[in-house]
């Protein structure tokens, strides 16, 4: 219990780190970025965008710094992130809420599919020691772990996109698909969703298996496998039930927070395909000068991963008692 | 690749097992004590030439530094000169060709290699050294200033780094080069220095310290030249990973528009690429070439790395062949 209070302090801390840091950092700028835009748009800014400015990068106002910095906390609170420059008169939250499910439905599954696959592959490749597939694996995921996201998703637009014609890549489905819960419709997302999702496995697979192997190794040489092999069980067994679940805890950690970098962590792969995600708009803001926009992506994308580095401190916790007394 | 977190959280930053080699004191079978720092560089010099990984690390870091070096030796032509016929495919004049701009793309790429390798080496060194401070610092003063340096160091490691390296740069408009080096460093020191102040935390209560406090030292020379040279491996990797990462987080950031328009570098031509949209126009080379570069660049840092980590934790190496023989013997004997 102590443990968990205090996760959940540290926790705190974080955001309110996070918040301070979105606040301070315009502020922080030579020159107030805010101010240098706006007058880029020489006056056409709407009264409403000045307002989301005036609050959350001080420009035009005279208020102490100190009471810009409550107004700003109490709106980040309530969700009153403002309107959006770019997408005027769209407002952040309503931007926000388009991008959050296609994100979720990319990067998510992808992020599951690529922990099954890779922890599976780990768990072979270290029971077969010095197999094929164990002597081949660590080169290869060296090399594949240093690929950019971005450029392995244009190489692969070139070859299935460009080349052969096998794979739409741009946006999330065909413009004219009306978009509904058909058949034509759902085949039509997949297969857009597809060259993205192949990027994101090919560059995030070799993590898994490398981790997982490398565990599974010294608990291999654990006294309880042995006697698992003295007592003439099944190798099955001793490999799923006393070597694998054993040696997958850092793995399970690992996956609870990469489940909080799924909202930012595909930033560079939606940008490449124009998939419009979150990172696909944080980019678009950036690129737009949409700050209202830009804070409050980087905020939740932020917050996510703050939540599930809690989830994961706390189900290490209850998984491996050990870890309790650690911090 | 870059975006991928830092593998652990807050508690299971690892301490690279610390070898009996590199404890002080210990003497060299020659006669004569060795500093731990000169016995680990040599353990590393030998990895380069016996360990296959290592080698082709060192060999393609060497390569691209040559390259960095010594450009106009290689590619005569000036790389951002708008000159040429455009989208010319490759030939004797212009070995890659010509890009749909106009300029020769095999100078380009050759003249990029400075920019990426400057920000690597200064991240490298600049993150490795904030993280010894703050790392060491934590662990060896303890108290009040171990808390709070430990708990900024824990902030910081938490908020997802790539999303504000954006953020920063979007506000900044256009980074150069040192604006670059000093972004990157800045958000991304913190994962060495826990590792750092744990592999500290566990030195504290050795007897060479204790012997060097006995004999009246001040702290300083504690750190530098007792407690720093046992870490050398730990610095040489933390050295390597932030090169490369920042390898592959300045190119990103240059790709999607954050670097500095003017400068030549395998980013920037990304950029101009993509905007070109070049595979449409079957310009490929202008894509495939610069990405192969920032491949074997932060490929030759993760050799490095893996093959060190290989000779610092021996159950990973890949298994000899007698070893493999009767690995295989002793599994055909489990199943059947």
């Amino acid at each position: 219990m102590r443990f968990a209070l205090r996760r959940l302090g540290f926790f705190l801390l974080t955001l309110w780190a996070a918040l301070t840091l979105n606040f301070v950092l315009p502020r922080l700028m030579p020159g107030n970025p805010a101010i240098a835009m706006i007058s880029k748009f020489k006056g056409g800014v709407s009264p409403q965008a000045l307002h989301t400015l005036e609050i959350q990068f001080g420009v035009f106002t005279h208020k102490p710094l100190l009471s810009q910095y409550w107004t700003y906390l109490g709106n980040m609170a309530t969700g009153k992130y403002g309107v959006s420059l770019s997408e005027y008169p769209a407002t952040v939250g309503h931007i926000i809420k388009q991008a959050i499910p296609w994100t979720l439905g990319l990067v998510g599954l992808t992020t599951i599919l690529a922990f099954l696959l890779g922890t599976g592959i780990g768990i072979v490749g270290a029971w077969h020691r010095g197999g094929t597939l164990d002597s081949v694996m660590p080169p290869v995921f060296v090399i594949t772990s240093v690929i950019p996201y971005f450029w392995l998703g244009l190489v692969l637009i070139l070859i299935f996109g460009v080349k052969l014609h096998w794979l739409p890549y741009f946006f999330s489905y065909s413009f004219t698909a009306t978009p509904g819960f058909t058949v034509s419709f759902i085949w039509n997302v997949i297969q857009h969703a597809i060259l993205p999702a192949a990027t994101l496995l090919i560059t995030t697979i070799g993590t898994w298996i490398l981790t997982m192997r490398n565990t599974m190794i010294t608990t291999l040489a654990e006294d309880y496998v042995r006697m698992a092999r003295a007592k003439g069980l099944s190798s099955r067994r001793i490999m799923f039930d006393y070597a694998a679940r054993n040696a997958i805890l850092p793995n399970l950690t690992g996956f609870a927070m990469s489940l909080g970098f799924v909202l930012g962590g595909a930033i560079l792969i939606e940008f490449v395909f124009n998939y419009q995600g979150v990172g696909y708009w944080l980019l678009n803001a950036v690129d737009n000068e949409d700050y209202p926009l830009m804070q409050a992506l980087f905020l939740l994308i932020t917050v996510a991963v703050l939540v599930a580095i809690l989830i994961s401190d706390i189900a290490t916790a209850i998984l491996d008692p050990r870890t309790r007394d650690a911090i | 690749m870059a975006f991928r977190i830092p593998s652990g959280t807050t508690e299971s930053a690892t301490v690279a097992p610390l070898e009996i080699a590199e404890l002080p004191g210990l003497d060299h079978p020659s006669g004569r004590r060795q500093s731990p720092a000169i016995r680990a560089l040599r353990r590393m010099g030998k990895a380069i030439r016996s360990n296959r990984k290592a080698s082709w690390g060192a060999g393609l870091l060497a390569l691209f530094c040559l390259l960095a070096a010594f450009p106009e030796l290689i590619a005569r032509d000036n790389p951002s000169a708008i000159i040429y016929k455009v989208s010319l495919g490759p030939s004797l004049h212009h070995l890659l060709g010509t890009t749909g701009l106009g300029q020769d793309m095999f100078a380009q790429v050759i003249w990029g290699t400075r920019p990426v390798l400057e920000i690597a080496l200064g991240v490298g060194l600049a993150s490795t050294a904030i993280a010894v401070l703050i790392g060491v610092a934590a662990a060896y003063l303890g108290g009040f200033w171990d808390a709070a340096l430990n708990l900024l160091t824990d902030v910081l490691l938490v908020i997802p780094l790539f999303p504000l390296l954006v953020v920063i740069a979007g506000y900044l408009h256009s980074a150069g080069t040192a604006v670059m080096i000093a972004v990157i460093t800045l958000t991304g020191w913190s994962y060495t220095a826990r590792q750092l102040r744990a592999q500290a935390l566990s030195l504290r209560k050795r007897d060479f310290l204790e012997a060097a406090r006995v004999r009246g030292e001040r702290p300083f020379y504690i750190i530098v030249v007792e407690i720093i040279p046992t870490m050398t491996s730990l610095l040489v990797a933390s050295f390597l990973t932030n090169a490369l990462y920042a390898v592959l987080f300045s190119t990103s950031l240059q790709f999607i528009g954050l670097g500095d328009p003017s400068q030549v570098s395998w980013g920037t031509m990304l950029r101009a690429a993509e905007n070109n949209e070049a595979f449409q126009t079957g310009q490929s080379l202008w894509i495939i070439a610069p990405g192969l570069c920032i491949v074997g660049l932060g490929a030759a840092f993760a050799l490095l790395n893996y093959a060190f980590d290989e000779v610092g934790n021996p159950a990973l190496r890949p298994l000899r062949l007698s070893q493999k023989r009767a690995q295989r013997r002793k599994i055909a004997k489990q199943t059947t």
